[in-house]
């Protein structure tokens, strides 16, 4: 047994040096026959016969050589070696076919990686928690009046938790946050962080352990008398240098001293899971206690008892609903948010929006290789063709068909493994440079990796591809007559024409899947365009903002709106008078971003059904703001004597004018909020999106900031300058008037748009990209296909132009035989994109899915890119000349 | 070629490499090959080339060690010796091969009186 492992494994070894037991045994096999001739001699034989006897007794040198390999070694594998160096030879030889093969292998394989990464980060691999099946995110149906009607109340938090059956655990999050809604103070300048305030249970719930320290204790977790917080590591590396002895130290967030508990581990990234695009800096826990009054504060999401389905959740949810009340003080709250809790899927509510996007993407870039593989295959059809004779002789010599097949799909395996190595490297780049892309909206994204099931997904796709292009060229070389072959004398023959047949259809298939490509793309195309076509309600372009700080501390209300309009003023008065600045202002949320609504205001005198009535965006802002948005009002705008003593007034955009007085003009009307305070409505201003770019608005309302309190403040510069110009003044004059004021990020509002549209371009780019490789491919095929009929027919060519052909009748008819191929690829690319452009009719925005525009362009597009393919090869045959291509054998 | 045949001619061979290797001890190829034809009195038809083949074998499986050395007429040749477990196979396949000689022979001879029945 031992000696059979033993042998088994020299066997093994001596595969992978062949060369030394061949020199050993030559000379072994020398020493042999030099004793057996002097045996012979000494025998008195002469010494040519002494020599022809020792060879005779020996038997052959050549056979004992050949038994000597079988024996030491595999010899099944030892033949696939020797096929593989020569596959190597042969591509060395090549190396023209072999580096446009190895590019095209490269982008198709290191796509189809890359997306498959993408895919698998979003859609097939579970949420990076443990048991993340078992998450559940919790909220009402969507509806018009943003985040302010996808949460819910403190109270409502505790009488879900406490009353449902379904969860280990349940928890949330504070939603409206803002970015760089805290400062980190007391070392130097104060630096701007983002903080989330998590419930206590936040991270048992998730099941995420501290990378360092502890998390939150119960007593923390109720508010407790200290103020902790814990870092994600991220910010402890690139703020606190890594500082291993950061567990326990004070910080300083907005003057107030804050114990770090911990430092979260890298692989926990909040932004990453639960606000793609933005970067979260500090947890800090909830209060619930001193949040109880302010309405809906969190999010809510569990964890499922095991076994338990969302269906039994949705079923708990809908018994505990009708005892929730909104705020536990007011009884006529209860049962408020029947209706408006419904479970589903933590990963659902994270990715499942891009689950239509991404599959359409991993299909075109399956599509990709499709087109890629035919290509090849077209180009080993067009390689075999031209190797013929080379098959025929070995298959002369004895080698079988299955050894020649073999040795074809050697060949593709190889070509396919090495592309598959460049295709890595390209997806690793691809997806290292994704990861980094921080204004791109998508989730998970910090967590994009090329794993162990994206390497496998790799080898698979190497080995279907290799399967396709290798398979075919072999299964016609070796179903081909070898004899025709060995006679065939000239690319004329009549193998050469049924080869051109097949590698016609080849091209006309990759035609058509270029078309399908293309339209998709055309379609998205189109709806971006609408995207970034849509009147948003306000002028991205030229316009910045930045995160403003200001102390309106007062002993009372009325004194603390007073100091903040004096404040506010101020800041505006000075940053206007920049050089550069058209206008500024400020709100406390800006569009596209988080945003809020408090209560159902009432116009005065009438009379709605309950529900009738909108709960409009609440926006608190600075006179001047509109203006600095770019959004149009009619009416007038805030004014800095707007102040507390002064009349109530609001501003309230035309969806709400709508619906309080439908027909007449809302300016000059009176609002009442909760019945009995009056507010007046001095202008309407035009439907800004707020949460979507591409969804419709809802109801908003603007409140100036000297008669109702802000959530922060964001400025707003409007300018004739480039933003970023801008930046160092603004920031000067922001530190002149508070030595505090942060070193904010200047942000364009543009950026603002770009993040919020960032997935749609994302899909629509790589799309896109595939298409254009696509055409390239398609293209290169039709060039291959052409081109090699231009070669086979130079003697007809020759005698056609010897019998008084013009050159421009040859090129007629080469560029006819083009357009053939490609009209009947686009035909049939043309009906398969109709079946394609009805799948993909969810992602398109604003755009019919038979959109004749795209299908015109991308035809005309086709064809245009097909005759330039065939253009080359026709002016190939116009050069013939005659006699040389008469001559010629 | 059929295997069988090989199969047998295999196992034979490398039976009578070690016997020639454990009686002398060190030799070559050349050597071991002329031994084995000469103890048979030239009647094992062996082409000397396929003593190479069950050469390698063997110092494969561990039971022959191989070394370059110099013939008494120095010439540079490769020298075999049989290893311990070279050995402890050889008396195992030597019992095997009486046995298997004395239940054929037995066999043999029973076939014959069964013919005249």
């Amino acid at each position: 047994m031992i000696a059979h492992l033993r042998q088994s494994a020299h066997r093994f070894l001596a595969l992978f040096r062949p060369s030394t037991f061949d020199r050993e045994l030559d000379a072994e096999i020398a020493t042999h026959l030099e004793f057996a001739i002097e045996e012979n001699l000494q025998r008195g034989l002469p010494p040519a016969e002494a020599r022809r006897q020792a060879l005779v007794q020996f038997g052959g040198p050549q056979q004992s050589r050949e038994r000597h390999r079988e024996t030491r070694s595999f010899s099944f594998l030892d033949e696939i070696l020797q096929d593989l160096r020569y596959t190597l030879r042969i591509l060395r030889k090549d190396h023209s076919f072999t580096v446009i093969a190895l590019i095209i292998l490269a982008l198709a394989i290191g796509a189809n990686t890359a997306v498959f990464s993408v895919v698998n980060t979003l859609l097939l691999r579970p949420l990076p928690f443990p048991d993340s099946h078992q998450l559940v995110w919790i909220a009402p149906p969507p509806s018009g009046c943003g985040l302010s009607c996808a949460t819910y109340s403190a109270d409502a938090y505790e009488e879900f938790r406490d009353q449902s059956f379904a969860y280990q655990g349940v928890t949330g999050y504070g939603a409206f946050s803002t970015p760089e809604n805290l400062r980190l103070t007391g070392r130097g300048e104060p630096q701007p962080a983002t903080g989330i305030e998590v419930i206590g249970n936040f991270f048992q719930v998730l099941g995420v352990q501290p990378g360092k320290g502890r998390l939150f204790t119960p007593d923390e977790a109720r508010g407790g008398p200290q103020h902790v917080a814990l870092l994600a590591d991220p910010y402890w590396r690139r703020q606190f240098n890594a500082d291993p002895d950061i567990v326990g130290k004070s910080i300083e967030l907005d003057g107030t001293l804050v114990t770090v508990v911990g430092v979260l581990p890298p692989s926990f990234d909040f932004g990453a899971v639960f606000s793609p695009g933005a970067k979260v800096d500090l947890l800090t826990p909830l209060d619930l206690n001193q949040q109880r009054d302010w309405g809906n504060i969190v999010t809510l999401m569990g964890r499922l008892k095991p076994g338990v389905t969302t269906a039994q959740a949705l079923q708990d949810a809908e018994r505990v609903a009708p005892n929730m009340y909104f705020n536990t003080r007011y009884p006529e709250s209860k049962g408020r948010y029947k209706g408006r809790l419904v479970p589903v899927t933590l990963k659902d509510y994270v990715t499942g929006k891009l689950s239509r996007s991404l599959i359409a993407l991993w299909a075109s870039v399956g599509v990709i290789l499709l087109i890629a593989g035919v290509n090849l295959a077209n180009l080993l059809l067009a390689r075999t063709a031209a190797r013929g004779k080379e098959f025929a002789l070995r298959g002369a010599l004895g080698a079988n068909r299955g050894r020649i097949i073999r040795q074809l799909l050697l060949e593709s395996l190889v070509l396919s493994g090495a592309g598959a190595v460049l295709g890595l490297a390209l997806a690793f780049a691809l997806i290292t440079w994704l990861k980094t892309q921080g204004s791109l909206a998508l989730p998970l994204l910090s967590t994009l990796r090329i794993d162990a099931q994206a390497l496998v997904w790799t080898a698979f796709i190497a080995l279907v591809t290799a399967m396709i292009f290798g398979l075919l060229p072999g299964l016609r070389m070796a179903s081909g007559n070898l004899q025709d072959s060995l006679k065939d004398s000239g690319p004329g023959a009549g193998l050469g024409r049924k080869q051109e047949r097949l590698r016609g259809a080849l091209v006309i298939s990759e035609v058509a899947l270029a078309c399908m490509l293309l339209v998709s793309a055309g379609l998205l195309l189109r709806s971006f365009m609408k995207v970034l076509d849509v009147d948003l309600g306000f002028e991205p372009d030229r316009a910045a903002s930045i995160k403003i700080d200001y102390d309106d501390s007062a002993p009372t209300e009325e004194a603390s709106q007073t100091k903040r309009g004096v404040i506010l003023q101020q800041i505006l008065e000075r940053v206007t008078a920049l050089p550069g600045v058209e206008a500024a202002g400020m709100a406390d949320y800006l569009p596209l971003g988080p945003n809020r609504n408090w209560d159902t205001p009432v116009p005065q005198g009438k009379t709605f059904a309950p529900g009738e009535l909108p709960d409009p965006l609440v926006y608190v802002v600075t006179p001047g703001f509109i203006h600095a948005m770019g959004t149009r009002l009619r009416g007038r705008d805030f004014s800095w004597s707007d102040g507390p003593r002064s009349e109530r007034v609001v501003l309230i955009n035309e969806s709400a004018a709508r619906v309080y007085w439908p027909g007449e003009d809302g300016v000059g009307k009176i609002l009442m909020r909760g019945g009995t305070d009056p507010v007046r409505v001095i202008g309407v201003v035009e439907d800004v999106h707020e949460e979507h770019v591409e969804g419709g608005a809802g109801s908003q309302i603007y409140y100036p900031v000297m008669q109702q309190g802000p959530n922060g403040a964001q400025m707003v510069v409007r300018t004739h300058l480039p933003p970023s110009s801008l930046a160092p003044g603004v920031l000067r004059a922001l530190r002149e008037l508070n030595p505090k004021q942060p070193a904010a990020e200047f942000r364009p509002i543009r950026t603002i748009v770009d993040r919020a549209v960032s997935p749609r371009r994302f899909f629509m780019l790589l799309v896109a990209t595939f298409a254009t490789l696509g055409l390239l491919l398609a293209a290169l095929g039709i060039y291959g296909v052409i081109s090699y009929a231009v070669t086979r027919q130079t003697q007809e060519f020759g005698v056609r132009m010897a019998l008084g052909a013009t050159p421009a009748l040859v090129q007629r008819i080469v560029l006819a035989r083009t357009l053939k191929l490609a009209a009947t690829g686009i035909a049939v690319g043309a009906a398969g994109s109709i079946v394609v452009s009805q799948v993909i009719v969810s992602l398109l925005f604003h755009t019919t899915p038979s959109d004749p525009a795209t299908f015109v362009a991308v035809m005309i597009l086709l064809i245009s890119v097909a005759l330039v393919a065939g253009y080359f090869p026709a002016l190939r045959a116009t050069r013939i000349q005659p006699a040389i291509a008469l001559r010629c054998d | 070629m059929p295997d069988s045949k090989l199969d047998l001619l295999q196992g034979t061979l490398d039976l009578m490499v070690l016997q020639t290797l454990a009686a002398i001890g060190s030799l070559h190829g050349y050597g071991i090959a002329r031994r084995i034809e000469q103890v048979s009195g030239d009647t094992v038809l062996l082409n000397q080339g396929t003593i190479y083949a069950s050469l390698v074998r063997l110092q494969q499986k561990g039971w022959i060690s191989a070394e370059w050395g110099t013939s008494n007429n120095n010439r540079k040749a490769k020298f075999y010796s049989i290893t311990r477990s070279g050995r402890k196979q050889l008396s195992q396949d030597a019992v095997y091969w009486q046995r298997l000689t004395s239940v054929m022979g037995r066999v043999l001879a029973l076939r014959i009186g069964g013919d005249h029945k």
